[in-house]
């Protein structure tokens, strides 16, 4: 089915290391999302919450947390988990209340705090969690699955230790003048090249960090959008996909991919599919896209998502970042808010950035980062234990 | 794991301490290393760790499995490296060593299965494509035990 849900309104807390409660992130960008929709926190009729697993309970039940640091009000909430795309999922709870007709206005809130390093399991003894068994018996932190990826790019299309610093350079220059960014600071390939080697062929300025942040947006139905503005921008298409068995490709966090032996593989890979299910959704096709945000969890993984979401072919990813396509005045920029090089990851609250991005470079109100023209936008992104995450703006 | 169980799973090097499975049941160190995965009776769709109770291929409702003994070779799919310790639980060693990872893929089994290097190998040892072997080594050591656990070992010459 085909969606127009309007966005009336976005909001984000700047990302950062700020040791405070991650509601207070939350609040802080639900409360611009609504000045900038005028819509009153009185007048909101459902809150879809993106969870925290680091924040004891609140976190949990992020949905009724926010409702409640709002001030309660009777509104309905849900609560999302999808790890990295557990903001889609809230977003996509969202669109479906009001599609639905079970309300005319909703907001999206996802916030993290998050400690410093390696993002860990939970703790306890688990040997039944592969995400406790991947560190006990591999010692597999998030990096290394991103190398695993980064690596087979070197071996299969000839991708090189510069070509993955040039996307590191590119995206510190998109979130110079982001004023949500963490890191505001041009870097050289040279130095990207010089910083310590965490996973190789992935060095520490390749890896995003973990990060403090909030992010929020103010949905609507179309009716209920029409009373306050006259064109606004709108998602056209939210794309939750989970992989098909067999799914041969390795995934965080486990210790091995489907067996393909006795069922052929599918015609996409699950990344693959991810975007191609939002582009089917809204009926447009990737040459149609004028700019994307995707998930950089490392320089190398973003080459991967420029295929995956079909700017490219496969092996083509290097010459687009080499030709200048993917930067800021070129033919589809990606990452104009710098991306998680720039910005680091609060987990919930990512994927609810990425269209807070896209809603302000189609308003044409991104400053200091503006894509000229640009009408239509995609956002990409996973979460582990096989969640999809892939949405579709439009103005 | 049965008192009986545990003990046939403890093997004791010569003057060393007594040898465990870091996991139970998902390796075997006897007669030669293989890991143990399954099979799906119906279906025939093989599963590492083991699936045991329903069958994960949407296309089957098989509930029997057999335990089977995966291929000890394969080929390199990628790898890396740790360069930092990890946060529990793994246990790192004091001072922390770095580690490297292999994904290897088993022609027969069609899965590719991510373990340690074996003996010491490093990034510099490896290139996608090689053969890589199946070996049982030492995952960490405490008071009691030596902790084992799989690792891939490059083939060479």
């Amino acid at each position: 089915m085909a969606r127009e849900i309007a966005i009336l309104g976005a909001g984000m807390h700047p990302w950062g290391k700020w040791g405070r409660n991650f509601v207070e992130y939350g609040v802080k960008a639900a409360q611009d999302a609504l000045k900038e929709a005028g819509v009153e926190w009185k007048d909101i009729q459902f809150v879809s919450g993106g969870d925290t697993v680091r924040n004891g309970y609140p976190g949990y039940v992020a949905g009724a947390t926010f409702a409640q640091a709002l001030g309660w009000t009777g509104a309905r909430v849900a609560s999302s988990y999808g790890a990295c795309a557990s903001g889609a999922q809230a977003i996509d709870n969202a669109c479906a209340q009001i599609q639905a007709g079970f309300c005319d206005v909703a907001l999206v809130v996802g916030a993290d705090s998050t400690p410093k390093g390696f993002l860990a399991p939970q703790g306890g003894d688990r040997p039944t969690d592969p995400d406790w068994l991947r560190f006990r018996l591999l010692g597999a932190t998030n990096p290394t699955y991103f190398a695993l990826c980064a690596r087979r790019r070197m071996d299969l299309y000839g991708a090189t230790d510069r070509d993955f610093a040039k996307v590191k350079v590119k995206n510190a220059r998109h979130g110079l003048n982001n004023p949500y960014a963490r890191y505001k600071k041009e870097v050289t390939e040279d130095e990207v090249l010089a910083s310590p080697m965490v996973s190789d062929p992935l060095r520490l300025l390749e890896i995003c960090a973990t990060s403090d942040g909030g992010a929020a947006l103010v949905l609507s139905s179309m009716e209920f959008a029409r009373k306050r503005t006259t064109n606004p921008v709108t998602i056209t298409a939210v794309s939750t996909t989970t992989p098909r068995f067999p799914n041969t490709i390795i995934e965080m966090p486990n210790f091995s991919t489907d067996s393909a032996a006795a069922v052929a593989p599918p015609k996409l890979t699950f990344k693959d599919s991810i975007a191609a299910r939002a582009y089917e959704e809204a009926g447009v096709d990737p040459s149609d896209i004028n700019l994307a945000e995707v998930y950089d969890l490392s320089s190398a993984l973003e080459l991967d998502w420029y295929e995956h979401i079909g700017l490219c072919k496969p092996g083509e990813a290097e010459r687009m970042l080499n030709d200048g396509d993917t930067t800021i005045g070129g033919r589809v920029p990606v990452n104009p808010s710098g991306g998680l090089a720039c910005f680091g990851e609060a987990v919930p609250a990512q994927a609810i950035a990425q269209v807070c991005e896209l809603t302000w470079q189609l308003r044409g109100q991104a400053d200091g980062r503006q894509v000229e023209g640009a009408r239509l936008g995609v956002t990409v992104n996973q979460g582990l234990f096989g969640h999809g995450s892939s949405v579709i703006v439009k103005h | 794991m049965t008192q009986q169980g545990l003990k046939s799973a403890i093997a004791t090097k010569p003057g060393g301490k007594p040898q465990k499975p870091a996991v139970e049941n998902w390796f075997r160190a006897d007669p030669e290393p293989h890991l143990l995965g399954s099979q799906c009776s119906a279906c025939k769709t093989y599963f590492f760790p083991r699936e045991t109770f329903y069958c994960k291929n949407p296309d089957c409702t098989g509930t029997e499995f057999q335990e089977i003994e995966f291929s000890r070779t394969g080929t390199l799919w990628s790898y890396t490296n740790g360069c930092y310790k990890p946060p529990p639980p793994f246990v790192a060693t004091d001072p922390f060593e770095p580690y490297t990872l292999a994904a290897v893929e088993l022609a027969k089994e069609q899965i590719v299965i991510l373990g340690q290097v074996a003996g010491g190998a490093g990034v510099d040892d490896l290139k996608v494509g090689m053969t890589m072997e199946l070996v049982i080594e030492t995952l960490f050591e405490d008071d009691e035990f030596e902790h084992t656990v799989w690792k891939w070992k490059p083939v060479t010459g």
